[in-house]
């Protein structure tokens, strides 16, 4: 389950506000036009935060709750911003099979942050995606772009250590 | 109309084109079963429980959804249908709370009606990972009422009448798949939302996750104590939906039994909100006739439904101060009580414990309120509606049928017929142009009926030439139809002097607080309609049917407030409103 409410400071700047305002007159009178509403609002912020989804809301006049349920319906929509670090668990068959659950309930317990979550810091995201191609190392983490295989929970504290 | 001929389980069946399967089997008299499906509002063929066989079909078809096409042969209770539903509903099971002994919906749940009917004794057959125990913790953010996910179907109901019918659209699914829930915005507590407090989602859930907050053991604890003197109010509504609670067909006015059953209960004094609908017209009469020869602000409209000023106070800001200025008249009653009431009987109004009946949820919230405490404690301690009022009759022993008819006790329960037809949606338009057009004119009306601002539809026009002033009205209900109403009011393409609204659709008969009418009753019958000829009937039966001729009310205004819109009642019978945002 993602995690739904944002646990980094919104720090929108006027400038992606009026690009978005910009995107939204564009569109407004197009049918089914929240989605790509949306997707651009997601390209200009990187998420949809509370800030971003009201604003949608209040152009297009159509309730919150709308905007948010068809936000959290669509795996490509995120409510928190991607940390500096972003961790991605594979939770495949394979990985999950040789215990990647594991792996991604210890980075919740040490992160304190659920699937699509990231710290208040803004340093690390969490989130769990499908095969990346590395069964053979499985469990496999990545951060950024390094790859973490044959990994055991006892050994996670220690890798986030090399980021701090 | 073009007819259809299709056959259903082997007989011919007729129906207009156009239909649903569900609706031509309607007509032959055969109950498909439903969850999800409310006419007109929710129509999205999602639970499944509807599916019939159609000769021809690839697999079974949602009934609900599927229209008939001429020779069509369907087949509703063959093996493969039943098997169907019984394994929907045993899947709805393996997610679903099944605390049914205290549920508040035990015995008119419409999912326990169908485990019932289709023997799902296996309940437990798919247990497994359930959402359920996520869903464990209940949303009573709200003033008026809880959210107990663990109850919830995911039938959607609640979401498309908030959305479709009222224009609120505060609740909704939020996430996918098994992790489906219905919530509000980033898990926002429904207290936190624009919710309005209408209740509709009450009215509509066909199972016990949605719900009044239940006041009745604090009525329970007031009638217990010797130093509070406990008096009882009911609104109009109550008296023509009470009896379904009992059995007792919809439509039958029990306000005689309600009246002996409250008397029985123990309350102190029982009065009636009629009377106080009457002050209502005497004082929001008097505040439009000033608005018209003074320049005020216009169109006045009125302030009796709580749902209704919530929801302008969040969707309607700018047009707060077109609201009548009077209290509801729960509140003015509750006012009344403490205040003039008190000081003739020599009762401190501290050890006055306030009980309305009210056919609302919205009167939870508006007890609450700022600014309605005339005698400096609140009008009223405690709203109640229909359903709860039922379950205290059902917990004090009261066999309801058979109670002889009580009479409203003097003077707080004397009322006219305007007072009455309150309750339905147009009446207090009604009620309120009776008294100001005999006091524009000063001659007596031929005709009590103002017919055109009567019936179901969402929203009415009409205008009346009153001692030459052409004035016109309009009435809605439903928020929706409000909404598009004063959308119009505000571009200018419409001008009215008056309005009435009222939060739910056909006004307080159908309000979020009356007994649940069942989805199987609710997509045939127009059960508003029903309600309101109780109300309608009655005020035709009434001798007195003005609210100025109301001799209490007379009588109130000479030893008390004067006149309408004195300084003693506006501190009394008046209040203010605020601006809110939308969430």
């Amino acid at each position: 389950m993602s995690s739904t409410k944002c646990s980094v400071p919104f720090s929108g700047t006027p400038e992606q506000e009026a690009k978005l305002l910009e995107v939204i007159n564009s569109l407004r009178d197009e049918q089914g036009c929240l989605m790509p509403i949306l997707q651009k609002a997601q390209d200009i912020y990187g998420y949809l935060p509370i800030e971003v989804q009201t604003i949608i809301s209040n152009e297009l006049n159509i309730p919150l709750e709308k905007v948010y349920g068809v936000v959290t319906f669509y795996s490509q929509f995120s409510l928190n911003p991607k940390g500096k670090y972003n961790i991605s668990v594979c939770l495949g068959t394979a990985c999950y099979v040789k215990g990647s659950g594991d792996i991604f309930a210890k980075l919740q317990e040490i992160l304190g942050i659920d699937n699509g979550g990231c710290t208040a810091d803004g340093k690390f995201s969490l989130e769990a995606c499908r095969c990346i191609g590395a069964c053979g190392l499985a469990p496999v983490m990545t951060v950024n772009d390094e790859v973490y295989g044959r990994l055991t929970p006892d050994e996670i504290s220690g890798i986030l250590a090399k980021y701090e | 109309m073009e007819m259809i001929n299709i056959k259903i389980n082997g007989a011919d069946v007729q129906a207009p084109k156009g239909s649903t399967i569900l609706e031509a089997a309607r007509l032959a008299n055969i109950d498909i079963p439903t969850l999800c499906f409310l006419k007109d509002i929710n129509e999205i063929g999602a639970c499944r429980i509807c599916v019939v066989e159609v000769k021809g079909a690839r697999s079974l078809v949602a009934s609900c959804v599927y229209p008939i096409f001429e020779g069509m042969e369907v087949y509703t209770n063959t093996p493969k249908v039943i098997n169907s539903r019984k394994k929907t509903l045993q899947l709805i099971l393996s997610n679903h709370n099944r605390k049914c002994l205290s549920c508040v919906r035990s015995g008119n749940c419409e999912l326990q009606k169908l485990c019932k009917d289709y023997k799902i004794d296996d309940d437990g057959l798919y247990d497994g990972s359930k959402t359920v125990e996520d869903n464990a913790e209940l949303d009573c953010s709200a003033a008026h009422m809880i959210r107990d996910n663990s109850k919830c179907i995911l039938c959607r109901r609640c979401a498309a009448i908030c959305a479709n019918v009222q224009g609120v659209g505060v609740i909704g699914a939020n996430e996918r798949g098994f992790n489906t829930v219905l919530t509000s915005a980033f898990d926002m507590g429904l207290g936190e939302t624009s919710c309005v407090s209408c209740g509709q989602c009450i009215a509509v859930c066909p199972t016990g996750a949605i719900y009044e907050k239940d006041f009745t053991d604090d009525v329970i604890a007031a009638l217990s104590d010797p130093e509070k003197y406990v008096v009882v109010q009911t609104a109009p509504a109550v008296r023509a939906a009470l009896g379904e609670e009992f059995g007792l067909p919809i439509g039958t006015n029990v306000q005689g039994k309600m009246v002996t059953a409250l008397k029985k209960i123990g309350f102190d004094k029982v009065f009636d909100t009629d009377f106080s609908a009457d002050l209502t017209i005497m004082e929001e009469a008097h505040e439009f006739l000033d608005r018209v020869q003074n320049g005020g602000k216009l169109p006045l409209i009125t302030s009796c439904s709580p749902g209704w000023i919530k929801f302008c106070e969040h969707y309607f800001p700018d047009m707060t101060e077109n609201l009548s200025s009077c209290k509801s008249p729960q509140q003015m009653l509750g006012a009344v009580i403490k205040t003039y009431y008190a000081e003739k009987m020599g009762i401190d109004p501290k050890n006055i414990v306030s009980v309305s009946v009210m056919p609302c949820t919205a009167k939870k919230f508006e007890v609450g309120r700022e600014d309605q405490s005339a005698a400096g404690v609140p009008d009223v301690d405690i709203a109640l509606t229909t359903r709860e009022l039922a379950r205290l009759i059902n917990r004090y022993g009261i066999e309801f049928n058979d109670l002889e008819d009580g009479e409203f006790d003097s003077p707080l329960g004397e009322s006219t017929g305007a007072a009455v037809i309150f309750g339905a949606t147009g009446g207090v338009m009604e009620a309120a142009l009776r008294t100001a057009v005999e006091t524009l004119t000063g001659e007596e009306l031929a005709s009590l009926d103002f017919t055109d601002v009567r019936g179901m539809q969402g929203i009415k026009e009409a205008s009346y030439d009153v001692a030459g002033l052409n004035v016109k009205v309009a009435v809605a209900s439903g928020l929706g139809n409000a909404r598009e109403l004063l959308n119009k009011v505000q571009s200018g393409e419409a001008d009215y002097h008056f309005i009435e609204i009222m939060a739910c659709p056909g006004g307080c008969i159908n309000g979020g607080g009356q007994p649940q009418v069942p989805a199987k009753v609710r997509n045939f019958t127009d059960y508003r309609e029903k309600r309101a000829k109780a109300l309608y009937d009655q005020d035709a039966a009434s001798v007195v049917r003005k609210s100025h001729e109301n001799e209490s009310i007379k009588k109130l205004y000479e030893e008390y407030f004067e006149k309408p819109g004195s300084e003693k009642a506006h501190h009394c019978l008046h209040t203010t409103y605020v601006k809110r945002t939308i969430n």
